[in-house]
């Protein structure tokens, strides 16, 4: 296997792209909170990019990656990335080093966990949060890309597409969303007190940043330069823009009013419900693909304020909905002309994907919420995950880090 | 001396301050605040949450003046921010017990 230089360099600036979201999710979340924990919730995303990149080198890459146990899990042969070098991998990066996939990796499993953090924003201990990082990553991430992209991985045998990251990061974060919401409880005052965003300028730059980064995150995971690469750029760039529009009209119907935040929220729903679909559909797919999770995205959010739960900067609504969203999506616009490598989905006479797609959605679901649930509530019990009345009033930024985030 | 109080609505300001150094008005204090009174506030949704925002911006302008100057001043405030529309505002006049200069220590009248 020889080094291409083409792949290489669309792999690394994919790997840099992708990394660029995790400050632009920081951004993103940021500007929707108050001011007075807008510096705390930067800080949750971005020190994800610390504490995961190490974890990831010690052993998380091998648990996700490495050689199969059971289907479920990867060994520790590659800790500290033993054997992980710079020759090309034959089942992983057959034209571009193993390195170089290995850090395009990480960047993923760097911003899976800080997506969670926009369900628990402005009462979360940051303490106990450094602790949930490894212990999700460990638990629920690495297993979780083992299945899905893993060789050996059981979803992956079942025959399951998910191209950059359907199951894996969206579903697993928006469902872990969820369990979060349910066991750290609702901020103090949510439903009385007025929390609208601080600075939406701050969210927009961030979705921005996401929206840019995110044709790393799927044209990147095509693992080569090229026509695939190309495809998934194209799709991804034409859901988002779908689903900005869809998310804008339906608030506009529904309110009277097209909001910037809607149109940001709705480029976001769009970008995730594309992600397992990006390497397996064409431009119009995409189109539908992003208008129907710009809608469906739209109506989860507004369901959450009926239910009640304070997932505070609607994670479940955007990643979990759209996520799901976009793994059946797959079953149904899949189509092997677009990728011989992928599978025919139900409306190009395959129906039996969009049941695979179903049954790993449901299992990606069970288990993020379940491992997810102990770990917070073991956490809870050992090490508290709210922060005290007091702290919560002042603000986090205050209380946990001692900073102001802005001083006129 | 009298301390004259008003609270504006924000665009009015320079012709409020032009109208006041028209007449020999020769300093003031501004601030930014939020109020409200008989005009209502409006609503803002984000992400299907409704948010009633009751208090308005306002400027409050505070200027002390000579009794004699008092009358003018009221006047030509009034005039310069009024729209006739409801949030215009409010004047209140107060007596003022004590001025002094800090550069050079003047009391009194000399001070305003």
């Amino acid at each position: 296997m020889k080094v291409d230089t083409g792949d290489t360099t669309w792999l690394l600036i994919s790997t840099a792209l992708v990394m660029l979201m995790t400050p632009g999710l920081a951004l993103f979340y940021g500007g929707m909170v108050r001011r007075k924990n807008v510096l705390a919730t930067i800080m949750q995303s971005f020190i994800a990019l610390g504490v995961i990149s190490i974890q990831w080198v010690l052993y998380g890459y091998s648990l996700a990656f490495g050689p199969d146990i059971g289907g479920v899990i990867g060994n520790l042969d590659w800790i500290g990335l033993r054997g992980v070098g710079l020759d090309p991998h034959p089942d992983y990066s057959p034209t571009v080093p193993h390195q170089a996939f290995m850090i395009f990796q990480m960047m993923f499993a760097v911003i899976t966990p800080a997506l969670i953090t926009g369900a628990f924003a402005e009462r979360f201990k940051f303490k106990t949060y450094l602790v949930f990082l490894i212990l999700w990553a460990t638990f629920v991430y690495d297993p979780l890309a083992h299945w899905v992209w893993g060789v050996g991985g059981w979803i992956k045998e079942l025959g399951a597409l998910d191209f950059a990251g359907g199951l894996v990061v969206h579903i697993s974060s928006g469902v872990a969303a969820l369990a979060a919401s349910l066991t750290v409880g609702r901020r103090k005052g949510y439903g009385d007190e007025a929390m609208p965003p601080h600075n939406l300028t701050m969210t927009l730059l961030g979705a921005a940043l996401l929206w840019f980064g995110w044709f790393g995150f799927n044209g990147g995971s095509a693992i080569a330069s090229g026509s695939l690469a190309t495809s998934a750029f194209v799709v991804t760039h034409v859901s988002t823009a779908s689903a900005a529009l869809s998310w804008m009209m339906a608030e506009w119907m529904h309110r009277g009013n097209p909001t910037v935040l809607g149109a940001a929220s709705g480029a976001v729903a769009g970008l995730v419900a594309i992600t397992p679909a990006s390497g397996f559909v064409g431009p119009l797919s995409a189109i539908v693909i992003g208008g129907v999770a710009g809608l469906l995205c739209y109506l989860a959010v507004n369901l959450k304020t009926k239910l009640k739960y304070d997932d505070s900067l609607d994670v479940v609504g955007v990643h979990g909905m759209g996520g799901t969203w976009g793994a059946l999506a797959t079953g149904l616009l899949a189509s092997k002309a677009i990728n011989s490598a992928g599978t025919d989905g139900l409306f190009f006479g395959n129906p039996s994907l969009l049941a695979i797609q179903a049954l790993t959605v449901v299992a990606a679901w069970v288990y993020s919420f379940g491992v997810t649930y102990l770990i917070l509530k073991i956490l809870d019990w050992t090490m508290g995950l709210r922060v005290s009345e007091d702290h919560e009033i002042n603000g986090l930024d205050l209380s946990q880090h001692g900073e102001s985030g802005y001083s006129f | 001396m009298k301390k004259i109080e008003a609270i504006i609505k924000p665009f009015k300001l320079d012709e409020v301050k032009n109208a006041l150094t028209q007449i020999g008005v020769q300093g003031m204090t501004v601030t930014e605040v939020k109020g409200f009174g008989r005009q209502k506030g409006h609503t803002e949704v984000y992400r299907g949450s409704e948010y009633k925002i009751d208090f308005i911006p306002k400027t409050k302008i505070d200027l002390i003046v000579h009794d004699e100057m008092a009358p003018q001043v009221i006047e030509a405030l009034e005039r310069a921010a009024r729209t006739g529309k409801i949030g215009d505002g409010k004047i209140f006049v107060s007596p003022v017990e004590e001025v002094l200069r800090i550069r050079t220590g003047e009391r009194g009248k000399d001070a305003i």
